[in-house]
C-alpha cells in the first residue's frame, strides 16, 4: 500500500475526498526577525481537548498556556444552531486564556540526578462544573490542574474590625489564634454552655460581596509522583472518566486520577540483566473507546495491543504491528530509524498512526501483517543518514496526529516543515506546509493565496539557511528548526503546531 | 462594624473565622458550626447561616468535607425536622463538586436528613433535589443523584415513583461511564426499597443494561450488585435471573469482573439456595480457584473457607479440597499467602479426620514455604487447628518451622515470630514452651537488630503474664540477670529495660531481692548510657517497692549518680530524686 508521495498513480475511483488548501490562521507568540529564542519558551506539547473549543500548550520552562476558541462563543446560541444560520463556516480562532507554572526544576538527591521543568505531555480530562482539567507531566512526575473562573469576593462587613482592634485601648489579650480563649473562664466555645433560646442578636455573619469580576485561578489538585525510575514519555487517559497510565522507557503504569499514592504497574519490559536491554518503550496511548485497551510502541518500531482483562500484569501483549524488515536494506541505522517516535488512535480506534523517523505508518488494528498505508515524509534525508546521525537529528522525536475523520494524518520535519497526506483509498494528497504565515510557500505549484489575516500580508521573515528551491536534495534542511509538536483540531481541519517558541495555527 | 461585648468575643471571631484568609481557621469555624449556629439561634440559623453556607461553596475541599459532614446533623439546630429540608440547598451544591469525597459526604448527608424528614417534606423538597440532580448539567451531580433515590423513592406518589424508575433506568444508560458506575453501585440499595411487581420488570432490565456494559468499570460494579439484588428477589426468581449473569461473569473474559465474582461468590450461595449452588456455583468456584490470572485466584483462595461453610463436608471435600491441594503449590507466592491465611479456618468444617488425611500436609507444606509471609499466616491461626488435631500432633510438625522462622534472615520475620510467642505460648502451654521455644526468647534479647530485643524483652513481659510470677522466678529471671555482664553495653541496656518491663509484673518482694541488686550494680557501670538508664529505670520503680527500700537504696544509688562527671546522668539522678520527694510529699 503506497500513499503520498508515490501514490500519483493509483487511480481514484471512489472519488476521494479533494485536497485541503491550507491557509495561515493564527500565530502565537511569533517571532521577530533576529530575535533570540530562550530555551525556556521552546514549545515542547500541544493538545486540544475533546471539544476542540480549548487548545494546551506546554513548554520547556514548565509553563501550560491555555487557548480557547473564540469563534463559537460570541453568539452565546449553541454551536449547532450557529452552524446552521450561518452557513459560510468560520473557522476555528483561538485567543489567550490563561497560563500557569506547572513544573518547577527539581533535583533528586538520592539519585543527583536533576529533573527538567520541561513539559512532555498533557492530556485532557473531563471537564466538571465549569471548571478545565488537565494532566501535565515532565520526566518524572505528573500534575492534575484545574483551571477554573472565579468572581472576587471580599469580605465587607465583620463583628470585629480588625483594623479598629488595632487601636482598642482594651483588646482581648489572652486571645490565642482560632478563636480560642486562653482565658478558660469564656465557655461559649464549650457544647454544654445554653445560650438564650433566640440566640444572641448582636453577633453577625461576615458580608461578603461578590464582584462582577471574574479571575482565572489554576490549583494543582494532585500530585501523581515516584512511580518512574525512567523519563516519562506519554501519559493517556482512558474512556472510563477515572484512570490513566503513564509511561516510561521500560514501565506502563496505571493511576486512578483520585489515588495519587499507589499505580499499578501493568507493562514491565525491564530484563533482569540491564546488559540484556534492547528495546524501549518510547509513546503508549489507551483507546479512545474501549477502557481495556491500550497501545504503546517501542524503539524497536513495533506496535503492541494489550488487553488489560487478559491479565493483571500485561508484559504479553494480545496483538503485535510490526513491519517486516526488507532483506538486504539492513544497515547501522536501521534499527534507529525504525524507533517509533509517537502513536495516536484515530478517533473511532479502529485505526493507530505511527511515526517513525523516515515515514508515517497507518496500522488497522484488526491486521497485524502490516499498515494498511506508508507515508514518506523522510526519504529525501536517507542518503545523509550518517550526517543526521553525527548531529544526533537522528534521534529527534516528531509527533503525529490525525484528523477527527481519520481522512489525513500530518506530522512535523525539518525546516518547520510539516506535511499533510490523505489516508482515503485513493487520495493523492501529500501538501508540505511551512510553519509560517504563509504555509503553501514551499509548495511551488500552488502559489499561496493571501489569507485574510491582513498581518499575514507582510512579508515573511526569512531565517537561516533557508533557499527556495534548494531543498530538493535534502542540503538546505535546517535541522536545528524542527518541528516536532503538533495537533489537529478534534472536529476540524484546522493545525496547530509548534516552531521553537512559536504557535502556529492552518485551517482549511 | 460594631465591636462586640466581651464575653460574646470568642464566638465572634469563631463566626468572622468563617471567612479567615487561614485555611486552618476557616476548617476550625465550620467544624464548630454548632456552636455558631446556637449564638446565633434557630431561626437565624435558618435565615441567615445556612444561604450564608450555600452561597460560599467555593472553598477548599477539606473546608467543604467538613461542612458537608457538619450539615449532616444538623438538624437540632435549625429548629428540628420540621425544618430538615432548609439544610437542602447547601448540600445540594456540594453534592456537585467535582472532588469525590467531598460530594460523597454531602450525599450521605443528604441520606441522613432524607431520613429524618417528614413524608410531605420529602415529597415537596427532597424528590425534586432528586430529580435535580439526576438532570444536572455536569456528571458530578448525576453521580450524586443516584446515591439518593433510595431515600426518595419510598414516599413518593405512584405516579411519581414511576418516574423516579425511569429517571434511574436514564441514570443506568448515562454517556458518562462515571455515572453509569454510580448507579450500579447504588442499584442494590435502590432496588431494596422497590416494590416486589417492579423489582422484577423495571429493576431487573436495569441490571441486565448494567451487566452487558461496553466499560469493563461499570460491568465489574454490576457483580457487586448481584448479591444484594440476589438476596431481594425470591430463590426461584434468582436462579432464573441471577444465577445464570453470575455464571457468565465467572467466564467473563476480563481477570477484573472474575475477581469480582470470586470475591462475591460466597454470598450469592445464600441466595440461590443449595441445589443450584450444587449443580452451578460450586463449578463456577472451582473455575475461579484454577482461572490463570493469579489475583482471581488469590480472591478466591482468601474464600475458600467461607464457602466451604455453606457447603456441606462431602462437597467441599470433593470438589474443593482438591483445588486447595493444587493452590498450596501456587506458582505465586500470594495465592499461597491468601491459602495459607483462611485455610486453618477449613479444620472445623472439616472435621478431625478429614483434617489429618488432607489438610495436615497442607499445612505442612505451606509451613516449609519458601515465603515468611505464607508461613506467618499459618503460624498466626494455630488455634482453630489446636482444636481439632490436638497439640501433639502439631507440635510435631510444628516446631521445626517456628525455630526456622525464629532464625530467619530477615528481622522482620523474627519480629513477627516474636510478637506471636506469647500466643502460641498461650495455645501450646505450659510444657511444650518450656521444651522448645523458652532458648529461643533467651537469644532473641541477644539479637543484633535493636527492635528484635526490644520485643523481646516486651515477649518476656507478656510471657511472665501468662504463666504467673512464680513460672518467670525460674524460667526468665535468672537467665536474664545473667546477661547483665554482657561486654557490649547495647546488650546491658536490652537486659536493663526487660528488667523494668517485668518489675511490676514480678512484684515487689521479687524485685527488692532480685532485680534491684542488680540495677544498682549497674548503677556503676562505666558506660554514662547505661547509667543514666538506670536512674530513669529508678524512677519507674518508685511506685513499686516499699518506700523504706527506696530510702534505703535507691536515693543513695541516685544521690552519688547525681554526682556524676556525666552531665546527663546528673540530669537524669535529679529528676527521679525530685520524684521520690514528689511521692513522699503526697503520701
Amino acid at each position: 500500500m503506497n500513499g503520498g508521495d508515490d501514490a500519483s498513480s493509483s487511480a481514484a475511483t471512489s472519488g476521494p475526498p479533494p485536497s485541503l488548501e491550507w491557509r495561515f490562521s493564527q500565530v502565537f507568540g511569533e517571532r521577530t526577525a533576529g530575535e533570540e529564542v530562550q530555551e525556556v519558551d521552546i514549545i515542547s506539547a500541544i493538545e486540544f481537548d475533546k471539544s476542540g473549543d480549548h487548545l494546551a500548550t506546554g513548554d520547556r520552562g514548565g509553563r501550560v498556556v491555555l487557548f480557547e476558541r473564540t469563534d463559537t462563543k460570541e453568539h452565546g446560541g449553541s454551536r449547532r444552531d450557529l452552524e446552521e444560520t450561518d452557513y459560510a463556516v468560520r473557522h476555528p480562532e483561538f485567543r489567550y486564556k490563561t497560563e500557569f507554572q506547572s513544573h518547577e526544576p527539581e533535583f533528586d538527591y538520592l539519585k543527583s540526578l536533576e529533573i527538567e521543568e520541561k513539559i512532555n505531555k498533557i492530556r485532557w480530562c473531563q471537564p466538571a462544573n465549569g471548571a478545565l482539567f488537565l494532566l501535565c507531566t515532565n520526566d518524572k512526575t505528573i500534575k492534575y490542574w484545574k483551571v477554573q473562573e472565579k468572581k472576587i469576593k471580599r469580605i465587607s462587613e465583620m463583628n470585629i474590625d480588625p483594623s479598629k482592634m488595632e487601636s482598642s485601648s482594651n483588646p482581648p489579650p489572652q486571645l490565642v489564634a482560632n478563636g480560642l480563649p486562653a482565658d478558660k473562664a469564656h465557655g461559649y466555645l464549650t457544647k454544654d454552655f445554653s445560650f438564650p433560646p433566640g440566640g444572641i442578636p448582636s453577633l453577625r455573619l461576615p458580608v461578603v460581596v461578590t464582584s462582577q469580576d471574574t479571575n482565572l485561578v489554576a490549583r494543582c489538585r494532585r500530585v501523581y509522583a515516584h512511580a518512574h525510575d525512567y523519563h516519562i514519555n506519554s501519559i493517556s487517559n482512558s474512556s472510563d472518566g477515572e484512570t490513566f497510565i503513564s509511561a516510561d522507557d521500560l514501565r506502563v503504569n496505571l493511576w486512578n486520577l483520585e489515588i495519587s499514592n499507589q499505580s499499578f504497574n501493568i507493562v514491565d519490559v525491564k530484563p533482569t540483566n540491564m546488559e540484556d536491554l534492547t528495546e524501549v518503550i518510547t509513546s503508549a496511548e489507551f483507546h479512545p473507546i474501549h477502557c481495556n485497551m491500550l497501545a504503546y510502541s517501542s524503539s524497536k518500531g513495533s506496535i503492541r495491543l494489550i488487553d488489560m482483562r487478559q491479565s493483571a500484569l500485561c508484559d504479553s501483549h494480545t496483538k503485535l504491528f510490526e513491519e517486516p524488515e526488507a532483506p538486504g536494506s539492513r544497515s547501522f541505522f536501521t534499527e534507529i530509524i525504525a524507533s517509533i517516535s509517537d502513536i495516536k488512535f484515530s478517533k473511532d480506534g479502529r485505526y493507530i498512526l505511527s511515526r517513525d523517523y523516515m515515514t508515517l505508518k497507518l496500522w488497522d488494528i484488526n491486521m497485524d501483517s502490516g499498515p494498511v498505508a506508508s507515508y514518506q515524509v523522510h526519504e529525501h534525508l536517507r542518503p545523509r543518514l550518517c550526517d543526521l546521525y553525527e548531529n544526533d537529528s537522528i534521534f529527534d522525536k516528531f509527533e503525529c496526529c490525525l484528523s477527527g475523520d481519520g481522512l489525513r494524518v500530518a506530522t512535523g520535519s525539518y525546516s518547520n516543515l510539516f506535511r499533510v497526506f490523505g489516508t482515503s483509498p485513493g487520495s493523492t494528497e501529500a501538501a508540505t506546509l511551512e510553519a509560517s504565515k504563509n504555509p503553501m510557500r514551499r509548495q511551488i505549484q500552488t502559489p499561496a493565496r493571501p489569507s485574510r489575516s491582513i498581518g499575514s500580508m507582510t512579508r515573511v521573515v526569512r531565517r537561516g539557511s533557508e533557499s527556495p528551491g534548494a531543498e530538493a536534495n535534502g542540503n538546505a534542511y535546517d535541522f536545528t528548526t524542527k518541528l516536532l509538536h503538533m495537533a489537529w483540531h478534534p472536529t476540524e481541519n484546522s493545525i496547530a503546531c509548534a516552531a521553537a517558541n512559536s504557535l502556529y495555527m492552518y485551517y482549511a | 462594624m460594631s465591636m462586640v461585648d466581651e464575653p460574646l468575643y470568642p464566638i465572634a471571631v469563631l463566626i468572622d473565622e468563617l471567612k479567615n484568609d487561614d485555611i486552618q481557621l476557616r476548617l476550625n469555624s465550620i467544624r464548630r458550626l454548632s456552636i455558631i449556629a446556637r449564638a446565633l439561634g434557630e431561626e437565624r440559623t435558618r435565615k441567615e447561616l445556612i444561604p450564608f453556607l450555600s452561597e460560599n461553596n467555593d472553598d477548599d475541599d477539606e473546608v467543604l468535607l467538613a461542612m458537608a459532614e457538619e450539615l449532616g446533623v444538623f438538624i437540632p439546630y435549625v429548629g428540628g425536622v420540621e425544618h430538615a429540608h432548609v439544610l437542602l440547598p447547601p448540600l445540594e451544591t456540594l453534592s456537585s463538586v467535582e472532588e469525590t469525597c467531598v460530594r460523597e459526604k454531602a450525599v450521605d448527608s443528604l441520606c441522613r436528613i432524607g431520613s429524618q424528614m417528614r413524608e410531605n417534606d420529602l415529597v415537596d423538597h427532597f424528590i425534586p433535589l432528586a430529580k435535580r440532580l439526576s438532570a444536572g448539567e455536569w456528571f458530578t451531580a448525576r453521580v450524586s443523584a443516584c446515591g439518593i433515590f433510595h431515600i426518595a423513592y419510598p414516599s413518593a406518589s405512584d405516579m411519581v415513583k414511576t418516574e423516579l424508575r425511569s429517571i434511574y433506568s436514564q441514570l443506568c444508560q448515562d454517556d458518562m461511564p462515571m455515572v453509569r458506575r454510580a448507579a450500579a453501585t447504588n442499584l442494590g440499595k435502590f432496588a431494596a426499597t422497590i416494590e416486589s411487581a417492579h423489582l422484577k420488570t423495571d429493576i431487573m432490565s436495569m441490571f441486565e443494561d448494567l451487566t452487558q456494559d461496553d466499560q469493563d468499570s461499570v460491568r465489574l460494579l454490576a457483580v457487586e450488585g448481584c448479591a444484594a439484588l440476589g438476596k431481594l428477589l425470591e430463590p426461584q426468581d434468582c436462579v432464573t435471573h441471577i444465577l445464570p449473569v453470575i455464571v457468565n461473569f465467572s467466564q467473563d473474559k476480563s481477570w477484573r469482573v472474575r475477581y469480582m465474582v470470586a470475591n462475591q461468590l460466597y454470598e450469592l450461595c445464600e441466595a440461590v439456595g443449595p441445589e443450584p449452588t450444587r449443580t452451578d456455583l460450586v463449578p463456577a468456584y472451582v473455575r475461579l480457584l484454577r482461572d490463570n490470572e493469579a489475583e482471581v485466584r488469590i480472591a478466591a483462595a482468601g474464600k475458600v473457607t467461607k464457602f466451604c461453610r455453606i457447603l456441606n463436608p462431602e462437597l467441599a471435600i470433593q470438589h474443593i479440597l482438591p483445588c486447595v491441594k493444587e493452590l498450596s503449590s501456587d506458582s505465586s507466592q500470594h495465592v499461597r499467602s491468601a491459602l495459607a491465611s483462611v485455610i486453618m479456618g477449613m479444620a472445623p468444617v472439616l472435621g478431625k479426620d478429614a483434617t489429618i488425611e488432607h489438610l495436615l500436609p497442607i499445612f505442612l507444606s505451606l509451613l516449609k514455604d519458601e515465603f515468611p509471609d505464607v508461613r506467618l499466616n499459618i503460624i498466626s491461626k494455630l488455634d482453630q487447628v489446636n482444636q481439632v488435631i490436638g497439640i501433639d500432633l502439631l507440635s510435631q510438625s510444628l516446631l521445626p518451622a517456628i525455630v526456622e522462622l525464629a532464625e530467619d534472615r530477615h528481622w522482620r520475620v523474627r519480629l513477627a515470630i516474636i510478637e506471636y510467642i506469647p500466643l502460641l505460648a498461650s495455645q501450646l502451654g505450659v510444657g511444650f514452651f518450656d521444651d522448645k521455644l523458652g532458648a529461643l526468647c533467651m537469644q532473641w534479647l541477644q539479637d543484633k537488630v535493636h527492635s528484635i530485643r526490644e520485643a523481646a524483652a516486651n515477649n518476656l513481659k507478656r510471657l511472665a503474664e501468662e504463666f504467673g510470677p512464680e513460672w518467670a522466678m525460674q524460667h526468665i529471671v535468672p537467665q536474664v540477670l545473667e546477661m547483665i555482664n554482657n561486654p557490649h553495653y547495647l546488650y546491658r541496656m536490652t537486659i536493663l529495660h526487660a528488667v523494668s518491663l517485668l518489675a511490676p509484673v514480678m512484684g515487689s518482694e521479687i524485685t527488692c531481692s532480685k532485680l534491684l541488686p542488680v540495677v544498682i550494680t549497674a548503677s556503676k557501670d562505666r558506660v554514662p548510657n547505661i547509667k543514666f538508664n538506670v536512674a530513669k529505670m529508678m524512677q519507674s520503680l518508685i511506685p513499686i517497692v516499699d518506700q523504706s527500700v527506696v530510702e534505703k537504696m535507691i536515693r543513695p544509688c541516685l544521690v552519688e549518680l547525681s554526682e556524676d562527671p556525666d552531665v546527663d546522668v546528673r540530669f537524669f539522678a535529679n529528676q527521679a530524686l525530685q520524684s521520690i520527694d514528689n511521692v513522699m510529699m503526697s503520701s
